[in-house]
């Protein structure tokens, strides 16, 4: 008889290269998210931006389960899901900056950076944008007898949009392979959920749809590997959607212009105590997966991999104004 | 409703029988053709444009959606996205209101935002028009609002013939393409080739030469304008009909070289005239070397400004009409404008 295993969901079920891999794009989302905020306090990026800090775990640990031909379609927020989905960061920064060499040669920015390539069907600037799009995508793998799943990344506030509603049911009266996956951040904006959602639990919502619901603490990384895990499965194995809610928090404001108004720095400093990344790295180094040195140095490599991404994005051209109206249509 | 009449001989379909063959056609063709909307299964939908299709194709390609457009039209571009071609119908063009955000924000924008990196082909057909008596809410003409946004390709047939092969050329296309279908032509025949043909994307038609005024119009304001037409040869004045046929992209060189020709131009359209297909061309016109060779100032025949209203009389005084249209030729030969 052999003794049940007690680890940790993601320590039994992944190799420890891949435990290690995904520590390290955790720590390249953190990376690129202060690089990219440090270059725009210094006037090299324009715009906005939606920062993740604080949610690495959620994007990193859904996408684990993941094969390079399933796909993902993401948030304003959604830098980390970009770097979890295997984005190269240089290329990211080169959108950023506006560049030739980005993702989406200069006419995206951060909102809109996509590898349909990789699967990432893209950011969207569109509050719930994403989810009939991740139900069309889900559709495609079921008519044309693809195993691929679809996640669907979208965040608290979008759980009060029409297409919220309306992408569940039409998944689920279909059955198609797609994971809702809520990164529930407690705030649309500045406008708490408490107060602008009827359910306390968005995972509620899946009832309504008949599908499976489940709420997890969204900065333990094996809790959410191991939701989205199970849900992953069903949706492979043709018993439909699933709606996985992971409880996070954003440590930085809704966009470059927020003053933090509505919550409290306490507030704030309770959820940093919650830092996914300390948690995870702690976890790996418990269960023997890597040690402090191993962790440092991978630490170190993503910070190297962003400043490298950043000169990469420099050296990039820039669009010609004269391409204004390229890739408005197929070039013919 | 039979201006093309030189079609003796020839075989003849029903607009709706044209769309539906071209549909036929492409789902033999091309098993990543799907259908998708509201009652367009077994019902065959709301103008029985899908009848029988789904008997042909069965219920996993011709796909009855729930009542959401919004969701529908975003699941059709997400499939788009990702190796399907949805074609999408709303059941009337005014419930692709509910839609707009899928429309205007992720199928036309997709291709540009991602830098060339993403298609989006995409059909969606739209059911317009007044004159069904259905009022307000369906009956609209909203076509030149999606002529606004770039990366959109709007169509409007006006014959069985072009209903098909528009519908053709929509698929083979790899950018999202509206097609805006008259319910009033949906019975209306004419001839229509056999097989796969395409009507090319952004050209305009001369449908009657002449030489005193230009009339542009399209679907089923062309059919009026031909009648006029007719009429306006027996009081001597000949007028040149040009078929609109695409709003987005519009074929400028048709228009212009027409207008050179006659130094008339009468623009008319079933949407509300004012901000619409009229103001483009009149614009295009008077932005161009054309402009030197009128002999009038440019008229538009348009919509009411106004709701669509229920009562028949109403209804039909809220848009262009025969008499309208000859009234208004006449009065821009004499130059009483």
């Amino acid at each position: 008889m052999t003794k049940p295993d007690n680890r940790p969901f993601a320590i039994r079920s992944y190799a420890p290269e891949q435990l290690r891999e995904a520590l390290k794009r955790m720590y390249l989302i953190r990376r690129f998210e202060e690089g990219a905020e440090d270059s725009y306090m210094r006037g090299l990026i324009h715009g906005t931006m939606h920062l993740s800090i604080g949610q690495e775990a959620s994007a990193v640990a859904t996408c684990i389960a993941l094969t390079d031909a399933d796909r993902i379609t993401s948030t304003h927020r959604g830098h980390g899901h970009c770097i979890a989905k295997g984005a190269d960061v240089g290329r990211m920064f080169a959108e950023f900056f506006g560049k030739e060499t980005g993702y989406c040669h200069g006419r995206g920015g951060s909102m809109h950076i996509a590898d349909i390539k990789t699967g990432n069907l893209g950011a969207n600037g569109i509050v719930g944008g994403g989810l009939p799009i991740a139900v069309g995508s889900a559709l495609s793998a079921k008519r044309l007898g693809k195993p691929d799943v679809t996640i669907c990344f979208f965040g608290d506030g979008a759980n009060n949009e029409g297409a919220f509603h309306e992408a569940l049911n039409m998944a689920s009266v279909w059955k198609l392979p797609v994971v809702f996956v809520c990164e529930n951040n407690g705030y649309g904006m500045s406008t708490s959920t408490a107060r602008s959602t009827s359910v306390k639990h968005i995972a509620e919502r899946a009832a309504s749809y008949s599908m499976p619901g489940v709420t997890v603490d969204g900065n333990d990384f094996s809790a959410v590997a191991e939701a989205v895990h199970d849900a992953v499965a069903r949706a492979r194995a043709g018993d439909g959607p699933t709606l996985v809610e992971n409880l996070t928090y954003r440590w930085r404001g809704h966009s470059k212009s927020d003053r933090n108004r509505y919550r409290s720095r306490e507030e704030i400093e309770e959820w940093m105590a919650r830092d996914p990344i300390t948690r995870f790295r702690a976890e790996l180094i418990a269960h023997g997966v890597l040690d402090d040195a191993a962790a440092d140095a991978i630490a170190a490599a993503a910070v190297a991999e962003m400043e490298a991404g950043i000169e990469f994005a420099k050296a990039g051209p820039a669009p010609s104004p004269a391409d204004v109206t390229r890739y408005v249509y197929a070039e013919v | 409703m039979n201006a093309m009449t030189q079609d003796q001989g020839l075989r003849t379909l029903s607009y709706a029988e044209a769309i539906r063959e071209a549909m036929a056609i492409a789902m033999e063709a091309d098993p990543t053709v799907i259908l998708m909307g509201e009652d367009i299964g077994v019902y065959g939908g709301a103008f029985q444009v899908t009848l029988d299709l789904v008997d042909r194709f069965g219920p996993d390609r011709v796909m009855d959606t729930p009542i959401s457009e919004l969701g529908g039209a975003g699941v059709a571009v997400g499939a788009a996205l990702t190796g399907l071609k949805p074609i999408f119908e709303f059941q009337f063009s005014d419930f692709a209101m509910l839609a707009m955000e899928q429309i205007v924000n992720q199928a036309a924008k997709l291709r540009y935002m991602l830098g060339g990196e993403a298609s989006v082909p995409v059909v969606f057909r739209l059911p317009s028009g007044s004159g069904t008596g259905a009022a307000a809410q369906h009956s609209q003409s909203i076509e030149a609002w999606f002529g606004h946004v770039p990366g959109l390709k709007v169509l409007q047939p006006s014959t069985p013939e072009d209903a098909k092969g528009m519908l053709l050329a929509a698929l083979a296309d790899s950018d999202p393409v509206m097609i805006f279908e008259h319910k009033l032509l949906y019975k209306m025949k004419g001839h229509v080739p056999e097989g796969s043909y395409l009507t090319p994307i952004g050209k305009a038609l001369v449908r009657r030469t002449g030489t005193d005024v230009t009339i542009v119009a399209g679907s089923i304001m062309l059919h009026r304008a031909l009648e006029a037409a007719e009429t306006l040869a027996g009081d001597g004045i000949s007028a040149e009909v040009i078929d609109l046929r695409s709003i987005r992209p519009i074929d400028h060189e048709t228009i212009l070289a027409s207008v050179r020709r006659t130094g008339r131009l009468m623009v008319v359209y079933e949407g509300v005239k004012a901000f619409g297909v009229g103001a483009e061309i009149s614009a295009m016109v008077a932005e161009s070397d054309a402009f030197d060779f009128l002999d009038a100032p440019i008229l538009r025949l348009g919509a009411a400004d106004a709701p669509v209203p229920y009562n028949p009389d109403l209804e039909r005084a809220s848009v262009p009409q025969v008499e309208t249209i000859l009234a208004a030729a006449r009065r821009l030969s004499r130059r009483e404008i």
